[in-house]
């Protein structure tokens, strides 16, 4: 059987030649290559928060309290005096968490249960499909808030309530992936050859799942950034005094007229990191799907 | 295919959705940390108040028993009462709803009415600087915190400005003129969020049907170039737009969540916000399962509007 191997390796290959077409498809394109640089700076800020802010994020100082911004403070000075500029640096931290963790729930609990629900079909599929459409008819913000309201306030609640308002999503897309897949020659061969039910699933329908996914990836950690930050601006996510851009700016609110510069810039760097994710998903997906060109 | 059935076939899908929405609402109450009734009681420590409610919500039963009763009273339209004030749910979500329609309607006013020219622009005039505009001002409609946006108009517009008020809320019944100028910044926060959205899909709609046989033959047979893109490609493209735009309805109809909240329009979201403050679950919960299942009759509406809007559907057997 010399010829199993070759058939086998076959979907690794194509997923690999894909991959660094896609690649290539994405560095011709300068708006995405741009996000990418957006993306990678503000993980970059997050990591390096400590060395890069001028002073404590939480660091009071009465003295200093609502000043505009300045040569001391570029960004100027909150309510109690901290400096706007140290708090939006650490905030980024709150931030690029609520966009990694929620995701990789999201992700670790979606690839089993659509792969399991795509591949079995009958009324298992039935089963996860009508509680995934149930998840699904509650607006992503909703089921964020009412879970953070029930699981109680804080930064890890409200990261775990995004994570599973953001499940059903993934599930839907990766057992509609899988449904296409299923109907490949490649897997038909590799099911002709013996391949056990779970090997064809793990081995060759699994890996085919990914690009789509890395697309969704891209958009949910962008509405998961919006999600944290909203749970903390209604005080059900990050809790003061620690910083996050979402409760800066609610705190913000009540300065308005005296202090605009309180509410711009946690609101800009939201603004741009998710304007950045959303480009670069739509490079992906045109990278990874020459027919949804955009 | 009829267009009963197809109804019927639809109805025979939502109602296992919604049946596990209610399971799934209800399971909200299960997350509660430590005793259930002592949650509900809220700030309320007597234990009086605390064994009222657990006979009150039968909580001394099994859960399923728990979950019989509570989709019982609620299928009758009792949501129990709200702990803060005393006042059924029902009459809080009846007073509400319109506050929150003429938000979502407004809304969805401006959104049409930018989002579908822009995408018409867009694709007759495809990979020009104006596409590169549009489809800018849409990616950026769809990623700016409205929450913030909100926050900056209101600094624009009320602060700096003075034109309009910062926030609240007047009847249009009581003062149509000042009820318009409370709506209209938080309709455009919410409106440009959409419009983005809604640009986008009547771009790629316009040009999937730019790009057909038939406006190629309308085009050859000499038919003015606006007519070809507003009568021949446009009502095509419009088909999947009419369906998003539902879609979009039943979204800002319980979406608003923060821009009400920002604004103090008291509608549903806001309502929605107060009961998880005062840790009114029943408030919350009857909020969650009443914008889930507007959420879901109205893309049941969408759908139907996409069947009876798409001969080529309606005459598929």
């Amino acid at each position: 059987m010399s010829v199993t191997p070759a058939v086998l390796a076959a979907p690794s290959r194509v997923v690999a030649t894909r991959r660094y077409k896609a690649a290539r498809q994405l560095a011709r394109r300068p708006a995405a290559i741009a996000a990418l640089t957006v993306v990678l700076g503000f993980i970059v800020v997050a990591v390096a928060a400590p060395q890069l802010a001028p002073y404590d994020p939480n660091a009071i100082d009465y003295r200093a309290l609502r000043k505009p911004p300045s040569t001391a403070h570029l960004l100027g000075t909150d309510e109690v005096g901290r400096d706007v500029l140290s708090r939006v640096l650490w905030g980024a931290r709150a931030s690029l968490l609520a966009g990694v963790i929620p995701v990789t729930i999201a992700v670790v609990l979606s690839v089993p249960l659509g792969l399991l629900s795509g591949v079995s079909g009958g009324w298992l599929d039935g089963l996860i499909m009508r509680i995934n459409d149930a998840m699904l008819s509650i607006p992503f913000l909703i089921v964020a808030i009412a879970l953070a309201a029930f699981l109680g306030p804080g930064l890890g609640n409200a990261m775990i309530a995004i994570g599973i308002a953001a499940l059903p999503t993934f599930v839907r897309l990766v057992r509609g992936t899988v449904l296409v897949i299923k109907t490949e020659e490649y897997v038909e061969a590799a099911r002709a050859l013996g391949c056990s039910r779970p090997r064809v699933a793990l081995r060759h329908i699994l890996p085919n799942t990914l690009p789509p996914l890395f697309v969704q990836v891209s958009i949910t950690v962008a509405a998961a950034i919006i999600a944290e930050a909203s749970l903390s601006f209604l005080g059900l996510g990050q809790q003061p005094p620690a910083p996050s851009w979402g409760s800066m700016l609610n705190a913000a609110q009540r300065y308005l007229s005296q202090a605009p510069w309180m509410a711009l810039y946690p609101g800009l760097m939201i603004f741009g990191i998710v304007m950045a994710l959303n480009v670069l998903g739509d490079g992906l997906r045109d990278a990874l799907d020459p027919r949804h060109q955009s | 295919m009829a267009l009963w059935l197809y109804v019927a076939r639809r109805i025979a899908i939502l109602v296992p959705t919604l049946f596990f929405v209610s399971v799934l609402i209800f399971s909200l109450q299960q997350l509660l940390p430590g005793d259930a009734a002592v949650a509900l009681a809220g700030e309320e420590n007597d234990p009086a108040a605390v064994a009222a409610i657990r006979t009150r919500y039968h909580l001394d039963r099994p859960v399923v028993v728990q979950y019989g009763l509570w989709l019982g009273r609620v299928l009758v339209g009792d949501f129990g009462e709200s702990l803060r004030s005393r006042i059924p749910v029902r009459e809080l979500l009846a007073s509400k709803l319109p506050v929150t329609v003429e938000l979502a309607f407004c809304s969805m006013l401006i959104a049409l009415s930018i989002g579908i020219p822009a995408g018409i622009l867009s694709a007759t005039r495809k990979g020009t600087a104006v596409d590169a505009v549009a489809n800018f001002f849409a990616l950026s409609g769809l990623s700016v915190p409205h929450f913030w946006l909100g926050i900056m108009l209101i600094l624009l517009f009320a602060v700096r400005l003075g034109w309009l008020p910062a926030s609240g809320y007047v009847p249009p019944w009581e003062d149509l003129r000042r009820n318009l100028t409370t709506i209209l910044l938080p309709s455009l926060v919410l409106g440009t969020g959409v419009a983005g959205v809604i640009m986008r899909h009547t771009r790629s709609a316009m040009l999937q049907t730019l790009a057909a046989d038939y406006v190629r033959t309308a085009r050859a047979k000499s038919v003015p170039e606006r007519l070809v893109v507003l009568k021949h490609a446009l009502r095509n493209a419009l088909i999947p737009v009419i369906t998003l735009g539902a879609i979009e309805f039943g979204r800002l109809l319980s979406g608003a969540v923060l821009t009400e909240q920002v604004f103090a329009i008291p509608g549903f979201g806001k309502l929605l916000v107060d009961g998880v403050f005062n840790r009114d679950y029943a408030v919350v919960q009857a909020v969650v399962l009443v914008s889930a299942t507007l959420y879901v009759l109205l893309n049941l509406g969408a759908d139907v509007l996409y069947f009876l809007a798409n001969p080529r559907l309606r005459d598929s057997t």
